[in-house]
């Protein structure tokens, strides 16, 4: 046989899951981000007493692809000092580093992306941050104000809370002992309990910290709208833009994925090992059936007639989700299918309900100025969260080795983590009362032309 | 080089930054343009350009009959179209030496009422989202709406509403006009709780705006600052009671002050402001009295030779006409003292030291409308 050809079939045949998992995620993730925009800014109507995008498709429904085939066409605008290769290498960098790290990751006990590594979660989070060099080399290359401030802030910020998310990371995989995604969830499962109900302020941290490392409200100040216009993305047009656009939204997932792994017990179920419980496996099917039931309900309220065959169409594929899902649970033969579907069903569910989360802060809060930022990052969390790991520790020694029982050392773990953390705002208080008191803002004499000339 | 930088005496020695913000920029609130000197994010000091909106308001009166020249003054401030009328009307009407009859003071006391909560809404709302709060801004737009609806009742127009005229009014109220205004008012004192929530207590929302642009009661008087920037230093001066125009001397109202001129006095202010707002409504259009909208003026406008300053409240501060009469049809001259354009003067003093985040926050607290500022 041809060697090029043997070797090329020999490294699909060993290769194929991961190339099948590369085209998968490529393919799907782009438009499950345009959907999340879809969503979000639907959301965000509803909050603003508004209707969002109503034009294209029942609903809005269509307006990702629209808003797709609109950048896609766009023209393609390089600044002329800008350097080249660096803004056009850029965007790539960040949408490549957010899809590679989807790789580790494991959508239920079936559903593992590309593949079940040793240093899974490590994986993730070192790939996921190296999406800041897409934002800081593109805020360099396009040689201007705008960019180089959102590219400086977005350094500054992602460095204090990738530490300070990887402290909390480490007291959840303390408790799992492991990094591998899948022993990391059946840890959960041997445990019976979820970590975020172990280690609370963990699973805070990490969420306060993910907001900033995805750069969304309050923590979006490498794109502050109304200060930076766009900050790192300003001189960025087209699917250039596109692709910031969607490696943001990617590590959104990523993040949830992570926050769900470790803290909100992966694909399990709620109370995974209580047998009476059992009932809740009837809740994914029971679900999607209502959700399907409401769009039949709404089918008929339609102003035209397009939406009414969209919303049957809408209800139809519930309805056959609803069968899937339901089928193995009462038909003995198919039975092993049900982890693998159900898994799928409430990890999603669990993502979803976290990029909700990242939402509706969105929508409340006004933005954190740059310094106080840095004070959230360096003087309460990351204090607060070396403290908790440190307490984690000792609770798992007080465990092991006394024989504690597990929630009171993890609740002894907490009070004191949280006095730490009541101890860190107080401090926080006194300081920045003094700062106010002792120090006005820097007087100048504001009589001269700061520009004479 | 190494001179410079040490003149400088910047951080790393560096050479200080210039940002060019606007005419283009999301919150600088129109076409104003401030040229920042930085220090890394520290301002080191500002520069405003101003002139991209200018229209010449000031030269198109000389060449306009007194009734003519009345819709131009609703082009200036945009966002509070009826008071620059109102103003614009007394005025005219003190160099006429008539008066509006009472009907029409009082109609025009509700419109002009109305017309501070609409703009203090656009304010909230664009302040808000400049610090970043995006909701705020769609709930004061809803409430807005109510208000630009009474206004395209009364006169069809909801913007540039040229609602009075010299003399008195043109339109009489519409029939449900005081039930429209009562239901607003009912309405606004639940809707106003929202913003108290959303905004109010959050410790961000505090921490962006206390200390943060901080005018003392003796820089307001020097720079001339009027309305809710400088009650918010702590000087109770209103004209709605220093010298009462209109039917205000027949209302009970208070006049809120801060104490510390910093962003979340000014913001507590014009909250507080609306409230009165709304109570002087719900009172006026209690007993609105009967009787004619148009006082005695000719069909032709012809002041005595001489000149009259009258000014007013506006809701951003004292809105100034000086017009000098020759004793023809058009005015010889018409000088107008916007509060905008003083008010911004305040904001190279208060943006100093502060970081870039800030001067979007000050821009916003100023309270300022291009189409004012450059006329």
């Amino acid at each position: 046989m041809n060697p090029t050809l043997h070797a090329v079939l020999v490294f699909l045949e060993t290769w194929w899951v991961e190339l099948v998992s590369g085209v998968v995620i490529v393919a799907v993730v782009p438009l499950v981000a345009g959907y999340i925009v879809l969503v979000e800014r639907k959301l965000m109507a509803d909050m603003q007493a508004r209707l969002g995008p109503m034009r294209v498709g029942p609903h809005g429904l269509l307006q990702p692809i629209a808003d797709a085939v609109k950048l896609l066409i766009k023209e393609d605008i390089i600044p002329d000092n800008a350097d080249k290769m660096v803004f056009w290498m850029a965007p790539v960098v960040s949408m490549t580093a957010a899809l590679t790290s989807m790789g580790a990751i494991a959508f239920g006990p079936a559903f593992q992306v590309a593949r079940d590594i040793n240093v899974g979660l490590l994986f993730v989070i070192g790939v996921s941050s190296l999406g800041i060099f897409g934002i800081v080399l593109g805020g360099w290359a396009s040689n201007s104000h705008y960019s180089i401030m959102g590219a400086l802030r977005s350094t500054a910020q992602l460095v204090s809370y990738e530490t300070a998310a990887g402290l909390a990371l480490i007291s959840g995989l303390l408790l799992a002992g492991t990094l591998k995604i899948r022993a990391i969830v059946d840890a959960q499962q041997h445990f019976g309990v979820w970590f975020v109900f172990l280690a609370p302020v963990a699973f805070f941290i990490y969420v306060v910290a993910s907001i900033a490392e995805t750069n969304r409200a309050p923590f979006d100040l490498p794109e502050a709208e109304s200060e930076l216009v766009a900050g790192y993305m300003t001189e960025y047009s087209g699917f250039r833009w596109a692709l910031y656009f969607l490696g943001e939204y990617a590590n959104m997932i990523v993040v949830g994925a992570v926050a769900t792994t470790l803290f909100l017990g992966g694909w399990l179920r709620p109370f995974p090992n209580v047998r009476w419980m059992n009932w809740l496996d009837a809740l994914p099917a029971l679900f999607t059936a209502a959700v399907g039931a409401y769009c039949v309900y709404r089918a008929g309220k339609q102003p035209v007639r397009v939406q009414t065959w969209f919303m049957w169409g809408v209800a139809l594929a519930c309805f056959v989700v609803a069968l899937i899902l339901a089928v193995p649970l009462l038909v003995a033969p198919l039975k092993f299918l049900v982890p693998g579907l159900h898994g799928a069903f409430w990890f999603l569910l669990k993502i979803s309900a976290y990029i909700y989360l990242f939402m509706w802060l969105r929508f409340t809060l006004p933005r954190y100025r740059f310094d106080q930022l840095m004070h959230l990052g360096w003087y309460i969390l990351i204090p607060l969260a070396i403290v908790n790991v440190l307490a984690v520790g000792v609770a798992m020694i007080l465990e092991m080795e006394y024989g504690w029982n597990r929630w009171l050392a993890m609740l002894l773990t907490t009070v004191i983590t949280l006095a730490t953390a009541l101890f860190l705002l107080r401090l926080n208080d006194k300081r920045a009362a003094a700062a106010s008191s002792a120090a006005p803002p820097p007087e100048e004499p504001s009589t001269e032309d700061s520009y004479a000339g | 080089m190494q001179d410079d930088a040490a003149q400088n005496q910047t951080l790393l020695g560096a050479d200080e930054l210039v940002l060019n913000m606007g005419p283009q920029h999301p919150s600088t609130h129109g076409v104003l343009r401030v040229k920042l000197k930085l220090d890394g994010e520290r301002v080191r000091g500002t520069e405003c350009v101003i002139g991209y909106l200018h229209r010449g308001v000031e030269k198109i009166a000389e060449n306009r009959s007194y009734q003519q020249f009345a819709p131009y003054v609703d082009r200036m401030d945009y966002v509070a179209a009826v008071s620059n009328g109102l103003g614009y009307c007394e005025a005219v009407e003190k160099l006429l030496n008539v008066e509006a009859p009472p009907r029409a003071k009082v109609i025009r006391t509700i419109m002009t009422e109305l017309q501070r909560i609409a703009s203090h809404l656009v304010w909230l709302g664009t302040h808000a989202l400049d610090i970043g709060a995006l909701t705020p801004l769609f709930y004061c737009l809803r409430e807005r709406e109510e208000i630009l609806k009474i206004f395209e009742k009364y006169c069809g127009a909801r913007l540039t509403t040229h609602a009075f005229r010299i003399g008195g009014l043109q339109y009489e109220a519409y029939d449900s006009f005081e039930k429209d205004v009562e239901r607003f008012c009912k309405d606004f004192e639940r809707r106003i709780q929202e913003y108290v929530d959303l905004l109010t207590g959050n410790s961000i929302w505090i921490g962006r705006t206390r200390n943060v642009g901080v005018l003392s009661a003796e820089d307001c008087i020097a720079l001339g600052a009027s309305g809710p920037v400088l009650r918010a230093s702590g000087v109770k001066w209103d004209l709605r009671k220093a010298q009462p125009y209109a039917a205000y001397d027949q209302y009970n109202f208070q006049i809120p002050v801060g104490t510390n001129g910093d962003t979340y006095d000014r913001y507590m202010v014009r909250m507080e402001e609306m409230r009165q707002s709304r109570l002087i409504c719900l009172q006026a259009i209690e007993n609105i009295p009967a009787g004619p909208i148009l006082g005695k003026v000719g069909k032709v406008l012809k002041p005595p030779a001489g000149e009259i300053y009258h000014s007013i409240e506006a809701p951003k501060g004292i809105l100034g006409y000086y017009i000098v009469s020759d004793g023809t049809t058009q005015p010889y001259r018409v000088r107008i003292r916007p509060p905008s354009f003083i008010n911004l003067q305040a904001l190279d003093k208060m943006a100093r030291g502060h970081l870039v985040a800030d001067v979007v926050a000050i821009i916003g607290t100023l309270d300022i409308v291009l189409g004012e500022v450059d006329r």
